[in-house]
């Protein structure tokens, strides 16, 4: 068995089935990319594996260390070692990011207000904080800026990965990290998730375009059409990918190398 | 409740008598309820001059003869004949730390607050042993020739400056809770700044607290002199427990040309208590008034701090935030009236409603024929969080001036799903994330804050999310 396996996965958003079962298996250590047009249910996929109250599970499991993660709320899904980087971060106003950097980190270790020795202290939190920003190339004025706002693209991208180097998930699903972002960004994000590859990360990459798995070598590859995965292999399907997009599989009208 | 101390009994001929007593033998008797005597008593205790004790008579006058406010919140259960209007500090210190609600020990237990100042702020002591803080800042205060007292001895030591301001900014006319409260006024504070004096640090009642300041009746006069500067704090986050039912106090301002004053409230009274305050600042030309007003407790509250701008160039901004729980209503807002032309006014009001609480906005601009070229926006926002919560927002613009400038933005909201999503996505609890989405909502309220105030708010708002406060 995988470290982290969906099964047969199927869900439905406002009453519209858009996952028809996915089946994947991922194990520490192995970056799994997703490609798929638009509209073909990788949101989806990313949302209901997190845990959105919008999606809707209609059937299938997904198991990660032992547990039923569908059968858990968001918060403690993450807790479990599940990371999502949104493809639209959310802005929450009036919160600083080093103020949800530092609680998110305290959540994840356990500490729930009152035992203060489970608390991150001061300086430990200032120096890995200072070295994943360094990492990204981003400087430190947007640590007292509220969430997400007034955030241009590449920043909002690349500060859902600063917070996925602080979180350290064995789980990570990145969707369409890229999308949107120049090529310069895109190096810097690839930089920050090649740091972190290991044997202790499993990464499912959800994208639209081959670009960023030029920098991010998936080691499998699936490709996502109408809620179901079409076809799965190796590094190389991207690179047929890249040549024929998705057409061979109907009437689909965009070309993955397409740079939006 | 006040067990009535030691008396002496004062006899049968008191009344004839009036006025010759020795002081020294005779201890105040409490009594209940609201008349002419209990009145000519409080003046007489105080040892204050005439025109105050005609004042208090008059205005007792217009109290009776002026009807209750028929919007707004239900004020009909205040019984005025059950209240005492006067209780000398020792009276009101006979409270047992044994007999505080559960609710509120729970909550200075997580507040952190220190014993002193629990039992103070629980009326089991009725001083809180600040005074070497206060006594220092009082030396420096009065070498530049600021006056900072309780509003009694500034009666008793400044009284032509008294006299010259005392009740011309809200006249006991004004509204009937004015008028009670000029009839029965004790304590509070009394600020004077001199020309051109800037007071660096905040002013804070807190510095020489007593029971009295944080009264029923409290009366604040605050003069700013031409180009000076002062930021007055009154109030603090942790909850004041009190078996009076009711809060009335009158707070006056005046801002001169060229000064700006800032006046922060932070109220969190036990919600057992009705608490109806008159706020009002004249500000003349260029000066600035700001009202900072931050609603926690209470069961009902009816506050509308108001700035006249008398001058041009005169400028009056309302920030305040109001949190509604379980049982209470909070009925907020602001008034700025615009006398002069190119005077300025910003009204920015948040608004909580939690556990079926209810929020009202009501706001009055009024732009008289004079104001031209003058501007005024007002903004309101409620979050609401659960579907048995309420708010309301009442708007009354009054314009009778040409080219004018008058904004209004209003919002409801709920606490969104995609924010609460993307909060715990990051592994923080439900509740945590709702509590930081209500922090982020009154931010623009708590950065006005003093850093200890703002954290405290925050926290503070912790246990209201959890239900742990009463
Ligand atoms: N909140 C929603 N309400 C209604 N339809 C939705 C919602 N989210 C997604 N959909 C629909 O589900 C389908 C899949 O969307 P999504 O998973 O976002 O695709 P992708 O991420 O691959 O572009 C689309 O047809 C989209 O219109
Ligand atoms: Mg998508």
């Amino acid at each position: 068995m995988a470290d982290f396996e969906i099964r047969d996965l199927r869900a439905s958003v406002e009453g519209k089935e858009i996952l028809k079962g996915v089946t994947l298996a991922i194990n520490k250590g192995e970056v799994h990319a997703v490609m798929g047009p638009n509209g073909s249910g990788k949101s989806t996929l990313s949302h209901t594996l997190m845990g959105h109250p919008g999606y809707t599970v209609d059937g299938g499991e997904v198991v990660f260390k032992g547990k039923n993660v569908l059968a858990l709320q968001p918060d403690e899904r993450a807790r479990l070692g599940m990371f999502l980087a949104f493809q639209y971060p959310v802005v929450v106003p009036g919160i600083s990011m080093t103020n949800f950097l530092r609680t998110a980190l305290n959540a994840k270790r356990g500490y729930d207000g009152k035992d203060k020795s489970k608390q991150i202290s001061p300086k430990e939190f200032r120096s890995m904080l200072k070295g994943e920003l360094e990492v990204l190339h981003m400087d430190d004025s947007f640590l007292p800026r509220y969430i997400n706002d007034g955030f241009s693209g590449g920043e909002k991208k690349r500060a859902e990965i600063l917070q996925m180097a602080m979180l350290k998930p064995e789980i990570a699903i990145l969707d369409e990290t890229d999308s949107g972002l120049d090529i310069d960004s895109i190096k810097f994000v690839a930089e920050a998730v090649n740091r972190m590859r290991g044997p202790e990360l499993g990464v499912l990459i959800i994208t639209h375009y081959t670009r960023i798995l030029e920098f991010i070598k998936p080691d499998y590859v699936h490709v996502l059409v109408d809620g179901r995965f079409v076809l799965s292999g190796g590094p190389e399907v991207a690179d047929r990918l890249e040549k024929t997009g998705y057409s061979e599989w109907g009437d689909v009208e965009d070309k993955p190398e397409e740079v939006a | 409740m006040a067990t009535v101390p030691k008396q002496v009994d004062v006899g049968t001929d008191y009344k004839e008598k009036y006025g010759f007593f020795v002081p020294e033998e005779y201890v105040f008797k409490a009594k209940r309820g609201l008349n002419p005597e209990i009145v000519k008593e409080i003046s007489w205790m105080k040892k204050e001059p005439e025109w105050m004790t005609k004042m208090r008579l008059r205005s007792l006058e217009i109290f009776r003869k002026k009807p209750m406010p028929t919007w707004g919140a239900d004020l009909s259960v205040i019984d005025f004949e059950n209240i005492f209007y006067y209780l000398k500090a020792s009276d009101k210190q006979s409270k047992t730390w044994e007999e505080l609600p559960p609710d509120i020990k729970k909550t200075y237990d997580r507040l952190g607050v220190p014993e002193a100042e629990r039992k103070f702020l629980a009326g089991v002591s009725a001083q809180y042993e600040s005074e070497v803080v206060y006594h220092s800042l009082h030396e420096e205060l009065s070498k530049k020739g600021v006056i900072f007292t309780d509003t009694d001895s500034a009666l008793r030591d400044h009284p032509e400056l008294f006299k010259e301001y005392f009740g011309t900014v809200i006249p006991p006319a004004d509204n009937k809770f004015a008028a009670l409260n000029t009839a029965v006024w004790s304590g509070g504070s009394f600020i004077y700044v001199p020309k051109g004096v800037h007071v660096e640090i905040p002013l804070q009642a807190y510095f020489r607290i007593n029971a009295e300041n944080m009264g029923q009746f409290e009366r604040t006069l605050i003069i700013c002199d031409e180009g000076s500067f002062v930021h007055y704090i009154e109030g603090c986050t942790a909850p004041i427990y009190t078996t009076d039912s009711l809060h009335s106090a009158v707070v006056e301002i005046i801002v001169k040309k060229d000064a700006r004053c800032r006046y922060t409230t932070i109220q969190n009274w036990s919600t057992n208590v009705f608490n109806l305050v008159t706020k009002r600042a004249l500000a003349y030309a260029d000066a600035t008034m700001e009202w900072v007003d931050g609603n926690l407790g209470s069961q009902i509250t009816m506050k509308y701090p108001s700035v006249y701008l008398m001058e041009p160039g005169a400028k009056g901004d309302v920030l305040s935030v109001a949190f509604a729980g379980k049982g209470q209503h909070q009925d907020a807002g602001g008034k700025m009236i615009h006398v002069a032309p190119n005077t300025t006014s910003t009204i920015t009001s948040k608004s909580i409603s939690k556990g079926g609480g209810r929020t009202s906005y009501r706001g009055h601009i009024k732009m008289y024929p004079d104001a031209k070229n003058s501007k005024s926006f007002v903004k309101c926002d409620a979050l609401l969080l659960d579907d048995e919560s309420r708010s309301d927002t009442y708007p009354y613009n009054d314009v009778d001036a040409e080219n004018v400038t008058l904004g209004h933005e209003a919002t409801v909201s709920k606490v969104s799903d995609e924010q609460l999503f993307y909060l715990m996505s990051r592994g923080i609890t439900r509740n945590e994330a709702e509590t930081m989405i209500v922090n982020g909502f009154i931010e623009p309220f708590t950065k006005e804050l003093p850093l200890e105030y703002a954290v405290e708010l925050n926290r503070l708002i912790q246990l209201e999310m959890e239900g742990s406060v009463g």
